[in-house]
């Protein structure tokens, strides 16, 4: 190991100097990859495309009249620079991905194999309904699953991720509140929330009011009734919270609210910890989105897609939005607009074109089906119990906000115990990516100081925690011995080094330059 | 339980060291009252059981490629190239995180920010994002940007949108209290919607192809937007079109959306798709969605990042442009990785065989007795006029055996008037025996 004997920080931006360059610029697996604008040649095509005969154009004069810059490449080189960019990537394939609130468990393959069925991939969602029965059979085992696990009464399925769900439920919530011709404006949001929840609020125009957090973490409800009047349309609230602990007085939480004539939305994110130990609809939620990107192991993707089905009570139920599947007497039914509708649904209206995240669905009833009803609540134990051995691994080197106490399914420290080394938290997930190990959430919830919130998942073995655990406990004793380096000048090993967050944002670079512009280099 | 790593034994000895006696003590904050004990759902399935189960349902259904298929209407079947799907199930790509943590990550950066320059070169604009959910959600974010960009709240929709994307921006609009000024269906692609722009527009917002197939020239209509300080948002539906149509960029559009799924994705009942939002640079700032962006590293090395991230809902919560978060990253590497492979000269022919497979099919359906074609214009995809209800014919042909289009009435119910009115669309995947066999049975079915 390499040591900066001057203890000079590395930032990003200042250059040093690698201890052996190569040539190429590769590191022997670390392969060097240009821009497809670099390499792509106009000309070239991976495809093999035979040109039409002659025929008379219909385009009219909005035929496209100068060239496109859309390099390409054939199969070969195209395959090579996608393997090579992948190579750069870190994933829940390759190791433990503790992102806290993210839920990076592992991905069966059996469900990718069954979304490219033809019977589900190869159809369109304008055929005939007559000719996918199993397709509207599929989104009601789903729902019907998803309606048991969570004691709800019915499921909108068409929201597209976690996010767009929160905007399902609570455009929902609003349209109850119309329904009731009541001007309630105001939407309580505690501190520890993610940002799509006062995101969300604030684009149907409530105004967000935010409700302090006790020390640990969780909500006072006597702090929510303070807050609650005539003008509050409903709380948002994440349960198990943002800090890994199960709000205790949720139920009267939910009272509180439903007296004052509000909403309970609940968030989602962390369902992960309480499939088949407890039913938020016994808890008081009026709706709920759930991540099948999170709980039920659809892949993340880099970013998507997910997919955020919407659970609803039964005092919201009936403004589910269109389209959604109705159980009737001959089995379910697509309901797809308003001249199909029945007495007493009253959507509020449609999020999305067509029916939802269908490839979404049929990997997250996959994993249901795999696991059963016993499996996801074994799935559950085991995620908070590997949590809580993370915690009991690390409680001694490292410091939690609240003190040493349960947590749900993910374990949230703050920096407390870097006072004084010089390590910020930053310094210390950066350290993790050298060891191997993508870091976990770091500076969420905000109420946290320098927070880290681990979340290992139930994937993860005994033997891969207790090397985990070792790894971090080893990382502590090097910040407090002053091994300020390590960390300040960490990743070393990744494809890059710290990159330069704030140049990207002051000279915002977000397409290719070509040296020569096209236009002129087409001439 | 084959995805659980741990034995009875591991699981004991870990609530040892945790330091309880059961599992149960670690869910105490679970009022007891509250505590579930068990799920009225079937027992843990291997994988051979559950194949027998969703196979059984996938067979019920009847696959595009099984038959003589010619469904459009906002999603369209088009042949993917064998190594696109290999790629994107590559585990660095399909089990990745959004890329918060950018020195592991750069493999979804750049192709992230190629798939930013293809969008941006496609369409004919300065910036593109890094992808939203589909297309309808791309245009009701499209009609937000251009409230905060002109700081108006009134949106005029043309009536050759796709009615489900009128629906979804109809849908915002109302639950945000914004104006929408929705024009009458239109198809024949004759409407007259410059009177309806005025000083309170925001945006116009107009679809090319329409949903009923025109092709809609945009730069007068760009004209008298910004005579009155409006800006016009372009959607396409079929990303193919751009392979000869000329880029709404060009024609004036300010904010450009549409649905990707075309290039690089299968119909999978509707999604995921993934949604192209491009527009001009001045107006970054106010764009949503996620942006990636170019820097350098600690060793001077070039690098991508997420960036301008102040716009968005993790720093800015209630006051981010939108509250976007996963977006659609794995559809849009499918979309670069079959863009790449095509370039433009494999794009421009796979546009020119959908328009020559389409125009010959518009040439044998005018044939059938009573058939008429609604399209001046059309690339691949055009509206029929029928001598009786389109959703009976499209019932009788699927009992044939074909896929024939979409009837207007499944997206426009409430109009009788429109009943005997059906689009269809035609890819590269039909073959003349297809067109051939569908114009016989129509002809069948209409006698």
């Amino acid at each position: 190991m390499s040591m900066n004997t001057q203890g000079r920080p590395t930032s990003a931006g200042e250059a040093s100097v690698s201890a052996i360059d190569t040539f190429t610029g590769n590191r022997a697996l670390q392969q060097e990859e240009a821009l497809l604008f670099e390499i792509g040649r106009h000309g070239t095509t991976g495809v093999d495309l035979d040109e039409p005969e002659a025929f008379t154009s219909r385009l009219g004069k909005l035929q496209r009249k100068a060239p496109l810059d859309l390099p390409g490449l054939s199969e070969p080189e195209a395959v090579r620079h996608y393997v090579r960019l992948s190579q750069k990537n870190y994933a829940i394939d390759s190791g433990l991905y503790p992102l806290g609130s993210c839920t990076m468990k592992h991905n069966p393959r059996l469900n990718e194999k069954l979304a490219r069925l033809p019977g589900f991939g190869d159809i369109h969602p304008l055929q005939p309904l007559s000719t996918v029965p199993g397709a509207v059979e599929l989104m009601a085992e789903l729902g019907r699953w998803l309606i048991e696990m969570t004691g709800m009464t019915s499921v909108a399925l068409s929201p597209k991720a976690g996010a767009h769900g929160e905007l399902c439920g609570m455009m929902a919530i609003k349209a109850a509140i119309e329904a009731r011709g009541e001007p309630r404006d105001i939407v309580l949001v505690p501190e520890s929330a993610h940002g799509t929840n006062p995101a969300t609020a604030a684009l149907l125009g409530f105004k967000v009011v935010t409700v302090p957090a006790r020390a640990d973490g969780t909500v006072d409800p006597e702090a929510v009734k303070a807050l609650l009047s005539p003008q509050v349309a409903a709380i948002m609230l994440t349960n198990p919270n943002t800090c890994g602990l199960f709000e205790r007085d949720v139920v009267a939480i939910a009272a509180a609210v439903h007296a004052a004539g509000a909403y309970f939305y609940c968030d989602g994110a962390n369902f992960n910890a309480i499939v088949g130990k407890a039913k938020v609809g016994e808890l008081g939620v009026d709706a709920m989105h759930i991540n099948l990107h999170k709980t039920f192991s659809t892949p993340h993707g880099g970013g998507g897609p997910g997919a955020g089905p919407v659970v609803f009570s039964s005092r919201l139920a009936a403004f589910a939005p269109l389209p959604f599947v109705r159980i009737g007497a001959e089995g379910p039914v697509l309901v797809e607009d308003e001249a199909a509708l029945q007495a007493g649904e009253t959507p509020f209206g449609r999020m999305v074109a067509f029916h939802g995240q269908m490839g979404m669905f049929v990997r997250a009833l996959s994993y249901m089906l795999s696991h059963g009803g016993n499996g996801l609540r074994q799935a559950s134990e085991d995620a908070v119990l590997n949590a809580n051995y993370v915690r009991a691994g690390l409680r001694d080197v490292m410091t939690q906000p609240s003190g040493d106490r349960t947590c749900m399914h993910e374990v949230l420290f703050d920096d407390g115990f870097l006072e004084g080394t010089g390590v910020t938290t930053l310094d210390f997930a950066k350290a993790m990516i050298d060891e191997g190990y993508h870091p976990m959430t770091m500076y969420f919830p905000l109420v946290v100081h320098g927070a880290m919130l681990i979340e290992p998942t139930e994937s993860e073995s005994k033997a891969s925690l207790d090397l985990f655990v070792a790894t971090l406990r080893d990382l502590v004793m090097k910040a407090k011995a002053g091994d300020i380096a390590r960390f300040r000048e960490a990743p070393r090993f990744a494809p890059r080094r710290r990159l330069d967050e704030t140049r990207a944002a002051r000279q915002p670079k977000l397409t290719y330059e070509r040296p020569v512009p096209f236009e002129q280099a087409a001439e | 339980m084959r995805y659980l790593p741990h034995s009875e034994a591991d699981r004991q000895a870990m609530l040892a060291a945790i330091g309880v006696g059961s599992i149960d003590d670690l869910f105490l904050d679970i009022p007891a009252n509250l505590r579930v004990h068990g799920l009225t759902l079937p027992k843990a399935a291997g994988e051979l059981s559950v194949e027998r189960t969703l196979g059984r349902m996938a067979a019920r259904n009847v696959p595009a490629g099984s038959v003589p298929f010619f469904v459009g209407a906002g999603a369209y079947r088009h042949h993917v190239p064998a190594s696109v799907d290999h790629l994107i199930q590559r585990s660095e790509f399909l089990t990745s995180y959004t890329p918060y943590q950018p020195e592991i990550t750069q493999g979804t950066l750049q192709y992230l920010f190629e798939f930013q320059t293809q969008v941006a070169h496609l369409t004919g604009m300065e910036v593109a994002n890094a992808s939203m959910y589909d297309g309808s959600t791309a245009t009701a974010e499209a009609v937000l940007m251009a409230h905060r960009v002109t700081r108006r709240k009134k949106a005029v929709l043309s009536g050759g949108l796709h009615p489900h994307y009128r629906a979804v921006v109809a849908t915002t609009s109302a639950m945000a209290s914004d104006a929408v000024d929705a024009l009458d269906a239109d198809p024949l692609g004759t409407e007259d919607i410059l009177s309806r722009i005025d000083g309170e527009t925001s945006c116009v917002v107009v679809q090319s192809p329409s949903v009923y197939g025109h092709l809609i020239d945009l730069a007068p209509i760009a004209e008298k937007a910004h005579q009155v300080g409006a800006l016009l948002v372009a959607v396409f539906t079929e990303a193919v079109s751009l392979g000869i149509v000329e880029p709404p960029g060009a024609q004036g559009a300010d904010i450009v959306v549409g649905e990707g799924q075309s290039i690089g994705n299968p119909l999978t009942f509707g999604g995921p798709y993934v949604g192209l939002f491009a527009a001009r640079m001045k107006h970054v700032r106010q764009m949503p969605g996620r942006l990636c962006g170019e820097t350098v590293d600690a060793e001077g090395r070039r690098g991508f990042v997420l960036t301008l991230s102040t716009r968005e809902q993790h720093i800015r919560r209630d006051k981010a442009t939108s509250n976007i978060c996963t977006n659609s990253g794995l559809c849009a590497l499918a979309f670069t990785i079959h863009m790449t492979l095509l370039g433009e000269t494999g794009l421009a022919r796979l546009a020119r065989i959908n328009h020559a497979n389409a125009v010959e099919l518009a040439e044998m359906l005018v044939e059938v007795p009573g058939v008429s074609l609604l399209n001046e214009s059309f690339f691949n995809e055009f509206t029929l006029r029928l001598p009786r209800e389109a959703a009976g014919v499209v019932e009788a042909l699927a009992a044939k055996g074909i896929l024939g289009g979409v009837p207007v009435s499944r997206l426009e119910p409430g109009r009788p008037d429109l009943a005997d009115l059906l689009i269809v669309a035609s890819t590269e995947v039909n073959t003349v025996d297809d067109r051939i066999a569908f114009a016989a049975a129509l002809q069948e079915v209409l006698a």
